[in-house]
């Protein structure tokens, strides 16, 4: 379904992205993995538009989505939800879900908007209340919900569990299973490696720039590096 | 402001404190030799009260321009008295025309709504073109060269428009429906100042309404509060940017004809000094802050207007109304000084990039 190959991405010199090549097909949880400033946030920002890569390939379902500016992305189908959350602190949070169907103007938004509240009562409770008071879980629901009023082919989490307490982060994990099951393709960046290989299918290993280590899931649980460097043995 | 206080007192805290402590003292004394003088009768106060509310919704419809657009791009739009000035000035040959013919008089209120129509089109292309030509290419750039590049922009537009229409006074034509004083319950309020007041009153409340119920108006605040974010959403940046420019443009326009009704007259370089007041104001409210702006307009225009006979009369200063532009910077000094965010500040802490 998503299609990279042979990225370059550079911050002005710095050679950021050294040839990333990875495939997300549809219906499928991948996992990207690898420690800080391996290039694991450089992937998703390009993926979305925020960054533009300075060569390579990227492709939704075999239309190039390089050098499209975010909101066409977004129009094509690829919602992502940023590091740290970055949800709207001053508008309420009915209006954040709002901002989150920016791009359509359909009757289905109200069903989304159900959908969201479905998978995040906390967030129908207070929906009227500006999001800058919500907690910290609370914030990450809402800015996976903001994403998904977008009703997007393919959800792109940075991070989704940083700064959370673990039952929080066990509980956003089992929600991202279920959007996952309701037919939305996800690509998963993730410190926390062993909760992301719990959940993916596949993934992928980052160093430094470069793809080190390709897999599925229970390959890479079973890979003595990966056990060693990011499970923790 | 830090919490508590200094353990050594600096020599800059220090002339800060003389300074705050002066102009305080300066303002009490002033205000209590005015009361104890009783020169001037309740009426009079009045004047200066309606005038000052008056002339206070003007600079706050201006106002409004430099506090959106430096909500979103943390840049203030120094060109944004000239936008001011382009509407007016150029809704002048209209009223000229209308009212040569008679039909300003004949037909006053569709005659002045198209009046008003040409003045805030004419500032929206205006603000529209700016955005365009001066900011966008320099949208990456340092923060001081949109701020120069803004400077030359005001500049270039005071010159246009003196190139091409003189530099002298173009008298504003008056319509007779706005000629004389109302009576309400015993107090009379000059016609074109109350007309200023409820016309800007009510343009500031669709503004408000328009960015707090609208979705155009949502995207605006995401994309104030967080570009990036706003960009993921869907939302097209640079069109809510020219959205913003064109808006607060629109309310300068507006803010044009109705001083052009108070003042009577047009000039080439009537935007600078209400689009410096305007800029305090925004500053005084709190500078990204809508109802801030409103309010910090008011405010200046009250104090600019009931200020020198209440707070320098008192001092025994002959003709004290010529020091209004004193007072009204002074309030800008203190307020950058002493409350940089402005009466209504931040409402909540928030992550600038």
């Amino acid at each position: 379904m998503l299609t990279v190959s042979d990225l370059h991405v550079y911050y002005a010199e710095i050679h950021a992205l050294k040839g990333i090549s990875l495939e997300v097909a549809k219906g499928e949880i991948v996992a990207l993995l690898g420690p800080n400033g391996a290039g694991k946030t450089t992937t998703v920002k390009s993926l979305s538009g925020l960054l533009h890569p300075r060569a390579g390939v990227i492709e939704l379902e075999g239309e190039s989505l390089l050098g499209l500016p975010p909101h066409a992305i977004v129009t094509r189908g690829v919602a992502h939800v940023p590091e740290g959350r970055r949800i709207f602190n001053r508008l309420t949070v009915l209006e954040n879900l709002e901002m989150g169907a920016y791009i359509r103007s359909d009757a289905g938004i109200a069903q989304d908007l159900q959908r969201v509240f479905a998978l995040f009562p906390r967030l129908e409770e207070r929906q009227t209340q500006v999001a800058g008071t919500l907690s910290g879980g609370e914030q990450q629901m809402l800015a996976i919900g903001r994403a998904l009023m977008a009703r997007p082919r393919v959800l792109l989490l940075d991070e989704p569990s940083m700064g959370l307490a673990p039952v929080l982060v066990e509980q956003i994990f089992e929600t991202i299973v279920d959007i996952n099951r309701q037919g939305t393709t996800i690509l998963l960046v993730e410190q926390n490696a062993a909760m992301a290989l719990d959940i993916a299918h596949r993934g992928y290993v980052l160093e430094t720039g470069i793809v080190v280590l390709a897999g599925t899931a229970a390959e890479l649980v079973a890979n003595a590096d990966v056990r060693r460097a990011y499970l923790g043995e | 402001m830090r919490g508590g206080w200094p353990d050594k007192l600096s020599p800059v805290d220090a002339v800060l404190w003389g300074f705050r402590l002066v102009v305080l003292v300066l303002v009490v004394w002033g205000t209590i030799g005015t009361v104890l003088a009783a020169k001037y009768s309740g009426e009079v106060w009045l004047d200066f009260l309606v005038f000052g509310l008056s002339q206070g919704s003007i600079y706050a419809l201006i106002a409004l321009g430099y506090t959106m657009v430096y909500g979103i791009l943390r840049m203030i739009n120094f060109a944004h008295g000239e936008v001011f000035m382009a509407g007016a000035y150029t809704a002048y040959f209209v009223a000229d025309a209308l009212a040569r013919s008679g039909h300003l008089d004949r037909y006053p209120l569709p005659s002045l709504l198209l009046v008003l129509a040409v003045s805030m089109t004419t500032s929206t292309l205006v603000g529209v073109l700016l955005e365009r030509v001066a900011y966008r290419p320099l949208r990456h750039a340092p923060r001081l060269v949109p701020l120069i590049a803004a400077i030359g922009a005001s500049f270039f537009l005071q010159y246009a428009f003196r190139g091409l229409y003189g530099s002298g006074f173009k008298a504003y034509p008056e319509p007779d429906i706005l000629k004389g004083v109302w009576t309400f319950a015993g107090v009379r309020i000059l016609k074109t100042q109350a007309v200023v007041l409820v016309a800007a009153v009510i343009m500031m409340l669709g503004l408000y309404a328009f960015v707090m119920k609208t979705k155009t108006g949502t995207a605006m605040r995401a994309v104030a509060e967080d570009l990036e974010a706003a960009a993921l959403m869907g939302i097209n940046v640079d069109r809510i940017i020219v959205t913003t420019f064109a808006v607060g443009a629109a309310m300068a326009g507006a803010a044009g004809l109705l001083y052009a009704l108070v003042f009577k007259q047009v000039h080439f370089f009537m935007g600078f000094v209400p689009g410096i007041k305007a800029f305090t104001a925004a500053v005084l409210g709190g500078i990204g802050n809508i109802p801030g702006a409103m309010l910090g307009g008011l405010f200046l225009g009250l104090v600019e207007s009931v200020g020198p006979i209440l707070f320098l009369d008192g001092l025994g200063i002959v003709a004290p109304y010529q020091l209004k532009d004193v007072i009204a910077f002074t309030m800008l000094v203190m307020v950058l000084i002493f409350r940089p965010s402005g009466l209504l500040g931040e409402r909540l802490a928030v992550k600038k990039a």
